[in-house]
């Protein structure tokens, strides 16, 4: 009876994800072996094209750039969040400060980067001020550069990175980090050796809420950047709507898809790990009956 | 020491001495706490000195100072294992891997732990979770070991158990303990000296006899043990003996050192153990004696002992009597029976003087 029910309430969230996710992604993979049509589409016929495609050298040079941009993005973006996420947990205006977090999200995603191509644009508010106080004599390139879309990634994904390093840090106690300084530990090492571990979870989850999301960017470097900082969300947008190459295009997106969900069962992998293994372990026990003098036990 | 306008530690000055068992007791919120963390290093009281073997501390870093905590919570460090927790001062200071193991084993055995090494806190009891945060602090060698109500997670029984415990790991490496604790029974029975605090102060600070014994103040008679407290007026002074005069009660003897001056007011105090309860009068050829007639109010029966509430005139003594069945002893006392309460001069104090002198 109960199982029934149970049943009965998760029917809409099956039906919700079969319909628009399974679905849509088992007709991308479809696409993906079949054949290119002349005039865009595609023709009903098995080919294995498009996933030959996905070796060319160009391709991997897209991807590679993608994954060294995406990283240094997310570093960036977490060594930002973790002291942001710290000095939040440890305010007494908490409430305000995860406001001040929130609030960017009122405004839209393409209105924020616009307002950041104002800003930085030859005619924006910095080389403005550049100019008025005569440390530059003609206006900077900031817009469209590679420095710009790091930049603006970094700034669209904090919040993502902040939000699971607060909650996790503010249910941290911290008496442990007293404890560790106590015990002899400076502040840093106190940081690394006992708040770091204790975190884990979720350093973890902003590293996913970030790097994904700007893995797969499309908008940010479309916008701000040039040429040289297009991204594979560019290359494969490009597939679509320039190349018009349908296979091709739902190749490279599973291919994406398939990447990062490796890296995610990668990193699990890593977080659950325990940081001894049984033979250290057994060693030490060992050691222990030998130093007493117990024999073995 | 102040938070803001609170003064949470007010003008405390205490010498403690190299080796000694040394408690801080009073109830919650007087201090105590304040003062080990600044002892520590994790405060920073506004005006006076630390000073730990000759050096002044307070410039130091926590981190500097030779001192470790027992903390309240424990803080035992969650990701480790029982090893690994006792292990840590030392993998900091980068001792070698087999200095490491034969140290951590040595302390493990000093607290009984050598075989839950491989365990992480979470599957300790709260004894062991306890044992592990006094070897993770003693590994170090401090000069000062700062113990913050460390039982007081722990179930009656276990506290006994552990008290006993850290008593004699205290005996055999002789470092100095700092113990806080709100509970008189474990300061009284461990300590070598007790400073009771109040409010921010310290009220007295001597042996526990002394404390027990001689109570300093009122509020030090009331907070050890129980009591009997009474207002007086000083009638005469003679001979190291003071003739009170309390309300209700009557004439009252008591030996005093320190001469209360006639005429002006006391407050007197008699614990309840030490006072006799009897059918009979006492022998009446003793001239030190307080004898009171009165009427059994309520007596409790609580194992051990008996405690009764004796009603003579106006006031009302509490008396507690042992029973010990190889004495001759008359009929039980009960309910409403007429008895005699009678102390010596010498067991009575006077604590301090009245409220409006
Ligand atoms: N960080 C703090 N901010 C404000 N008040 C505090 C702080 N720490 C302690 N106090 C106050 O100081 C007083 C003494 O606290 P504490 O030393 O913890 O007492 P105890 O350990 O004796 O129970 C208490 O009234 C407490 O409310
Ligand atoms: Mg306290």
């Amino acid at each position: 009876m109960k199982r029934n029910l149970g049943n009965l309430y998760a029917g809409p969230m099956i039906l919700w994800l079969t319909v628009f996710f399974t679905v849509p992604l088992l007709i991308i993979v479809g696409f993906s072996f079949l054949r290119k049509g002349l005039y865009g589409g595609v023709e009903w016929q098995a080919s294995l094209d498009a996933w030959k495609a996905v070796g060319t050298p160009n391709l991997v040079a897209v991807t590679v750039k993608t994954f060294v941009v995406s990283m240094v993005a997310t570093v960036i973006t977490l060594a930002l969040a973790l002291p942001t996420g710290y000095r939040m947990a440890r305010s007494k205006r908490q409430v305000l400060l995860l406001l001040l977090v929130i609030v960017p999200f009122w405004t839209n995603f393409l209105l924020r980067v616009f307002a950041w191509m104002v800003i930085l644009g030859n005619n924006g508010f910095v080389n403005d001020i550049l100019l008025r106080t005569g440390l530059v004599k003609s206006s900077l390139r900031l817009l469209n550069t590679q420095g710009a879309v790091l930049l603006v990634l970094v700034y669209v994904y904090l919040p993502y990175a902040i939000l699971p390093l607060f909650s996790t840090i503010d249910k941290f106690d911290f008496t442990l980090l007293e404890a560790a300084r106590d015990l002899g530990a400076s502040k840093l090492q106190a940081i690394v050796r006992v708040l770091l571990p204790n975190i884990k979870g979720g350093i973890f989850a902003a590293f996913l809420f970030t790097f994904i999301p700007i893995f797969g960017a499309y908008a940010v470097p479309l916008l701000v950047g040039d040429m040289n900082s297009y991204m594979l969300g560019n290359f494969i947008a490009d597939q679509l709507t320039k190349a018009r190459n349908l296979p091709f295009t739902a190749s490279l997106s599973l291919l994406v898809t398939f990447v990062t969900t490796i890296g995610i069962l990668i990193l699990m992998r890593l977080q659950a790990a325990p940081e001894r293994s049984a033979e250290a372990d057994a060693a030490i026990a060992a050691d222990y009956a030998a130093a007493n003098g117990n024999g073995g036990r | 020491m102040s938070f803001g306008d609170f003064k949470a530690l007010d003008d405390v000055s205490l010498r403690i001495n190299k080796g000694e068992f040394f408690s801080l007791l009073g109830p919650s919120g007087c201090g105590k706490t304040t003062l080990l963390r600044i002892i520590a290093g994790f405060e920073n009281p506004d005006e006076g000195l630390v000073n730990i073997d000759g050096i002044d501390v307070l410039p130091l870093e926590p981190n500097k100072r030779g001192v470790n905590t027992v903390f309240q919570s424990y803080a035992l460090f969650p990701h480790l294992s029982v090893f690994e927790n006792v292990a840590f001062p030392l993998r900091l200071r980068k001792t070698a891997p087999k200095a490491i193991r034969a140290k951590v084993g040595e302390y493990l055995e000093l607290v009984q732990l050598v075989d839950h090494a491989r365990k992480k806190p979470s599957q300790l009891s709260g004894g062991q979770k306890q044992r592990v945060a006094i070897a993770r602090a003693l590994i170090n060698e401090p000069s000062v070991l700062l113990l913050d109500e460390p039982l007081s997670a722990l179930d009656a029984k276990l506290r006994q158990h552990m008290l006993i415990e850290l008593d004699s790991i205290h005996d055999k490496i002789g470092i100095t303990f700092i113990y806080v604790t709100h509970d008189q029974q474990e300061a009284l029975s461990v300590s070598d000296r007790i400073a009771v605090m109040n409010g921010g102060k310290v009220l007295q600070c001597d042996s526990p006899y002394e404390i027990y014994e001689n109570p300093a103040t009122e509020f030090v008679a009331r907070f050890i043990g129980e009591t009997n407290l009474f207002d007086a007026s000083v009638e005469s002074v003679g001979g190291g003996r003071a003739s009170l005069s309390v309300p209700g009660l009557g004439k009252v003897l008591v030996e005093t050192a320190k001469g209360p001056a006639p005429g002006g007011t006391a407050i007197f105090t008699i614990r309840p153990e030490k006072i006799h309860i009897d059918h009979e009068r006492p022998d009446g050829g003793r001239s030190d004696l307080n004898v009171f007639e009165g009427v059994v109010e309520e007596p409790i029966y609580s194992g051990f002992q008996s405690k009764f509430f004796v009603r003579c005139g106006d006031a009302t003594l509490k008396v507690f009597k042992q029973h010990a069945s190889y004495q001759e002893e008359g009929p039980d006392i009960a309910w409403k029976d007429r008895v005699f309460v009678s102390w010596s001069s010498d067991d009575g104090y006077i604590v301090g003087p009245g409220s409006d002198a």
